[in-house]
């Protein structure tokens, strides 16, 4: 054990760490999602009700907006989860046991919100006595982009981002300390070839092999699981090629930093069980504690799981989310230039 | 010796590798156009000092000048004019002999139009066009190592590393391989090989013995016959064990060692009648034995020098 220190701290350190993390962090309790409110009736009652919607802690308002097509553009871009419209008869409405009185869109393409927003049907609209508390029917939810509720649609955009991952960063983690168990290591360092020439020629490849993986699964989701891309595929390829960069550095950074491939494979597995977590891929973002979003934030995976969420089934483009790209390159950037600079021309 | 002459020049060259001192304070003096050996068993600083002069490791202490350009320093400019085979094999086993020879050539940027040309010669030289085709991987002991040569000598490269090069091939395929290295040297190419074999010592222009990463001797391997500070007796005896025993227990030993039937005896030069005084050893205890006075061989040379760390670990 005193020998080998990676593999003891992998034994207790990493399970331990985990459990932590992500007994905190998973969550299926959720709040505080991102919510605009349309408000075209501005009534008492209609104000009294956004404000009882807000003291559930579920919603968390943070703009206002005039017309139905707001909620729906800050919808589509990814900015909110869920959209509350209230019709300029809201009044009458609430009285009127044949209409909705309030719709709550919300963005079907994560399954976990979609649940929530449909228990935001069962707050009543007002203490008011004289107002029948058994209605179930005043407030309409309508899950955009999936309103069948099928699972892959919400999945398979998700899936892309594990299962480029996995492989991505499985393929540059072993490439240099491969090469170095082989002993080929020591010949090209002898070599007039320069550290960022030999770390750009480990990722170019695979990039290519990353591409075609993307198109692999994307025909596998359109033709088993008919999920479709209803954005732009140029747009998709580009956040591909980004994610793919940043995943292949990551791993090219991790394979100067470890003595063995079973150790740069311990490292890999060690980044998948976060990725799969704190991305949103199966939990909700919004509902993780503070400090799980940084860490979040921080992977690759997460970006591009709302890219190809947006750009797949909400119809979004790049330049709706440009902040989620440009996380992206510049991971890609870092953790490139931190790989060839660990990457020292020497064995010492 | 003029400066100019020499491919390396070293002075006071160490490497600690924590409290462990691989290499102490080594001076060297390698002239150009020669095979330079490296002499010494495993763990004496053979490869710590290869790696220390082409860049690879830099040293604790001491620098050393490598074709005019100083080490420890920016090692770029020396790459492209040293040529370096590495103990294990170290090209890729996956690509073929052919593909091999066209990265190497690609990495030290052979101009392409030269390139097709310079892999045939090498193919020729070193007797694989016939495995052109076939995977490294796949090849036997012998052929690795001339594709190992052919790849490091693409280049031309000025000076040559070689790295205990022979260790896994048979004594046909040495032989092959040091006649190689004989027609580099002359044409000009100067090679410094690193080895434990005393045959493949003793074919070396010049010689540095190393022992626990200090050099005990230097020079050519017949001066360092001529000149161990030893007299070498050479004892033939029917019953080499009893009469090892026997002459163990004189003091004016320095070290028995024992080939066959045959014991090689070192006792310093200082001591008058050696010759005499195993003689009588052997007779005391009626052991029926020949003796008489020997040349030293190469080994008698390692031996011998290497008696003080010897001792000094006992």
């Amino acid at each position: 054990m005193r020998r080998d220190r990676l593999t003891f701290a992998m034994i207790f350190g990493i399970p331990l760490m985990q459990i932590i993390l992500f007994g905190y962090a998973i969550n299926t309790d959720v709040r505080n999602l991102k919510t605009a409110v349309a408000d075209e009736a501005n009534t008492h009652l209609s104000r009294d009700f956004v404000s009882r919607l807000n003291a559930t802690q579920v919603t968390n308002i943070h703009s206002r907006v005039t017309t139905v097509a707001e909620l729906e553009e800050l919808l589509r871009s990814g900015e909110i989860s869920i959209g509350i419209s209230i019709p300029h008869d809201f009044d009458r409405r609430v009285a009127d046991d044949t209409r909705a009185a309030v719709h709550i869109l919300v963005d079907g393409s994560d399954p976990t919100i979609a649940g929530i927003a449909d228990q935001l049907r069962n707050i009543p609209l007002s203490f008011d006595t004289a107002m029948p508390q058994e209605r179930t029917s005043v407030i309409e939810v309508r899950p955009y982009y999936n309103p069948e509720r099928r699972t892959p649609v919400n999945i398979i955009p998700g899936l892309l981002g594990v299962i480029l991952m996995m492989t991505m960063m499985i393929f540059t983690a072993v490439a240099v300390v491969r090469e170095r168990e082989r002993g080929n290591l020591e010949l090209l360092i002898n070599t007039p070839v320069t550290s960022a020439e030999l770390m750009i020629g480990k990722v170019l490849p695979y990039i290519f092999i990353g591409l075609v993986q993307l198109a692999v699964i994307l025909a596998a989701g359109d033709l088993l699981f008919d999920v479709p891309v209803r954005g732009s595929v140029l747009d998709l390829y580009l956040a591909g090629c980004a994610y793919i960069a940043a995943n292949l550095a990551l791993g090219l950074f991790f394979s100067t930093a470890v003595s063995s491939q079973f150790q740069a494979i311990q490292l890999t597995f060690f980044m998948m069980l976060p990725s799969i977590l704190l991305s949103g891929f199966i939990f909700p973002f919004d509902g993780m504690p503070k400090a799980a979003q940084w860490i979040g934030e921080a992977l690759p995976i997460t970006h591009f799981i709302r890219l190809t969420r947006g750009i797949m089934l909400r119809e979004a483009s790049l330049g709706d989310m440009p902040v989620e790209l440009i996380y992206l390159v510049v991971f890609a950037v870092v953790a490139m230039t931190a790989a060839a600079l660990r990457f020292s021309k020497r064995l010492d | 010796m003029n400066p100019n002459d020499l491919a390396i020049q070293a002075r006071g060259l160490s490497k600690d590798f924590g409290s462990l001192r691989a290499v102490d304070r080594l001076d060297l003096d390698v002239p150009r156009a020669s095979i330079y050996g490296f002499l010494g068993p495993n763990g004496s600083g053979k490869s710590t000092t290869i790696r220390m002069l082409c860049g690879l490791l830099t040293p604790t202490e001491g620098s050393a000048n490598v074709l005019g350009i100083e080490v420890p320093g920016d090692a770029g400019d020396l790459k492209p004019r040293i040529g370096y085979m590495t103990q294990k094999f170290s090209l890729f086993g996956d690509m073929t002999v052919l593909e091999n020879l066209q990265f190497i050539a690609e990495i030290y940027s052979i101009a392409a139009n030269r390139r097709a040309q310079r892999i045939d010669e090498v193919l020729e030289h070193y007797g694989l066009v016939g495995q052109r085709t076939q995977f490294a991987g796949t090849m036997s002991g012998g052929q690795k190592q001339r594709l190992a040569l052919g790849c490091a000598v693409i280049h031309k490269p000025e000076l040559l590393l070689l790295d205990e090069p022979t260790s896994a091939v048979d004594p046909q395929s040495r032989r092959d391989f040091w006649s190689n290295l004989f027609r580099l040297a002359e044409a000009g190419t100067t090679i410094l090989v690193s080895t434990h074999y005393m045959d493949e010592a003793e074919r070396c222009h010049r010689l540095a013995i190393l022992d626990h990463g200090v050099k005990v001797a230097d020079g050519p391997p017949q001066e360092l016959q001529r000149n161990t500070g030893m007299n070498v007796i050479e004892v033939l005896a029917d019953d080499p064990y009893h009469a090892q025993t026997a002459i163990s227990e004189l003091p004016i030993v320095a070290s028995v060692t024992q080939l066959g039937i045959r014991l090689r005896v070192l006792i310093p030069e200082s001591v008058d009648d050696a010759l005499q005084q195993v003689q009588r050893s052997l007779t005391n205890r009626n052991i029926e034995a020949d003796s008489h006075l020997s040349n030293a061989s190469l080994e008698d040379v390692f031996v011998a020098v290497t008696l003080d760390t010897q001792q000094r670990a006992a």
